[in-house]
């Protein structure tokens, strides 16, 4: 077994045993893991709510650059980090690997 | 990039909507681990919940906002209708965790639990070899077993985190148990040294490691993290007899977690009972929210204004909430005290002085656990 190292053309979703959910008791989204409960930020939520198996984490990291203002370069590497920080810890299904 | 992503749960005031519960659904376990986590005075099979109850609870727990259960024991599998509880708490929106010794495990029940929604497992495992393990156990044949339910529940596509309880006596073990997390295609592997109480202070001078033994086990964790990132987790518990500053035991007594126990008992942890004195509400006596507000056990201990000095006036008093009550109260006889794994506390040297003596002298002869005071190994 080695470590999955995702690109841009990944195609990744969660794994069963990582579910994102909405708290209502609670008002903010939380990202249930084995043993352990997340909070995510709004643009991690919105991030893999994008991650559907079938988008490519460009497309993805496309799809926010539409929506938000950052430098070029800068919204790719973020969201290209932050899935893989995700995968490293086993939260992550990539198509590629899989 | 993490931290901000992703910070852990937030740590609100004395208590909050609790996000967890550790269902022990029963005492029973063909293991007689001697560090098991269970009271020494284990409730009897014909105290235990029945189906209709914990069902009625896991709609309550939801109610409440707890997110996640974890099915625990004992030994979750004996009870026969874990697939059915699974299945309902999946179905009230619960996030379902098994924590199995898993020598009762079969294929067809691994493709049932998966069925049922069941997201994630926990395979305990006692030693990285048969010789080891199964003495440890106190079960034959049990580490083959387990090595073989492993492979099933990785084959039906459900997460695996593997926790192995390392003592004086198994952690010589610890590198190939690190291979074995590996092998088995476990996500995360769970290192944690033995808490010292019910079955584990009654055998603590049969598993306190010596200093030497940590430093050593800390060094495998440390490399293993290393060249394995992204492929094993691996968390570490250690031993706290040995530790500067206490744990923060249970995130704070009463505030985000709690259990219940096998009739229906909340409790802020499964040791609390150790604790003479407190009274705990049952599920069976009233509603879950009014034990959650109300319990005169879980409100004993919440927060900090029960603090006696040295925790009172401590700059870590709403980190670590003073460590642990039920140390505190088998350590320093007052489960207000200060736990002594704490280096501000007054009995501190005496409890590390203690471990190093047990860890140098002790003899290495067993009390395995059983329903009655425990069988001294052969």
């Amino acid at each position: 077994m080695s470590r999955a190292v995702l690109i841009p053309d990944s195609r990744v979703s969660l794994a069963r045993h990582a579910r994102l959910r909405f708290d209502g008791l609670r008002g903010r989204w939380m990202l249930l893991v084995p043993e352990k409960v997340m909070t995510p930020d709004d643009i991690c939520v919105e991030i893999l709510q994008l991650c559907d198996g079938q988008a490519s984490i460009a497309s993805i990291a496309a799809t926010l650059e539409a929506k938000y203002v950052a430098p070029p370069g800068v919204i790719a590497r973020e969201v290209l980090d932050l899935l893989q920080d995700l995968s490293d810890r086993g939260f992550l299904t990539d198509r590629q690997v899989a | 990039m993490e931290d901000r992503a992703l910070p852990d749960t937030e740590t609100p005031t004395a208590y909050s909507i609790p996000m967890a519960v550790l269902a022990e659904l029963t005492h029973r376990c063909p293991l007689q681990c001697p560090y098991c986590s269970n009271p020494v005075e284990m409730e009897q099979a014909s105290r235990e919940l029945s189906t209709a109850e914990w069902q009625r609870v896991m709609g309550e727990l939801a109610a409440l906002g707890v997110l996640q259960i974890h099915f625990s024991g004992g030994e979750p599998l004996v009870r026969k209708d874990l697939v059915d509880l699974v299945a309902h708490a999946d179905g009230v929106g619960l996030y379902t965790n098994l924590i199995t010794s898993a020598v009762m495990l079969t294929e067809a029940r691994v493709a049932a639990l998966a069925e049922a929604g069941l997201a994630h497992v926990q395979i305990s495992v006692q030693g990285a070899t048969a010789a080891v393990a199964d003495r440890v156990g106190g079960f034959r044949d049990g580490h083959a077993k387990k090595v073989q339910a492993a492979e099933w529940v990785r084959a039906a596509g459900l997460a695996l985190t593997l926790n192995a309880v390392m003592h004086r006596q198994n952690l010589h073990q610890l590198p190939e148990i690190v291979d074995m997390a590996v092998a088995m295609g476990a996500q995360r592997l769970e290192v944690a040294h033995v808490q010292y109480y019910g079955w584990a202070l009654k055998n603590r001078a049969a598993l306190m490691p010596s200093v030497a033994q940590l430093d050593e086990a800390t060094r495998v964790v440390e490399q293993a993290q290393a060249r394995l990132s992204g492929v094993l987790a691996i968390d570490y518990v250690i031993p706290d007899y040995y530790a500067v500053r206490p744990k923060t035991c249970m995130g704070g007594w009463g505030r985000q977690f709690f259990n219940i126990s096998p009739s229906g008992k909340v409790l802020p942890c499964h040791a609390a009972e150790t604790i003479t004195g407190l009274r705990f509400d049952s599920v069976r006596e009233a509603p879950l929210a009014e034990i959650w507000h109300r319990s005169e056990a879980l409100n004993r201990y919440r927060g900090t204004a029960w603090m006696k000095e040295p925790c009172r006036s401590c700059a870590h008093a709403e980190e670590d909430f003073g460590g642990c009550r039920c140390q505190a109260f088998a350590l320093a006889g007052d489960a207000a005290a200060t736990d002594p794994a704490c280096a501000l506390s007054p009995l501190h040297a005496q409890v590390f002085a203690l471990a190093d003596t047990e860890a140098a002298t002790g003899g290495d002869r067993f009390l395995y656990r059983n329903f009655s005071g425990g069988v001294p190994e052969a």
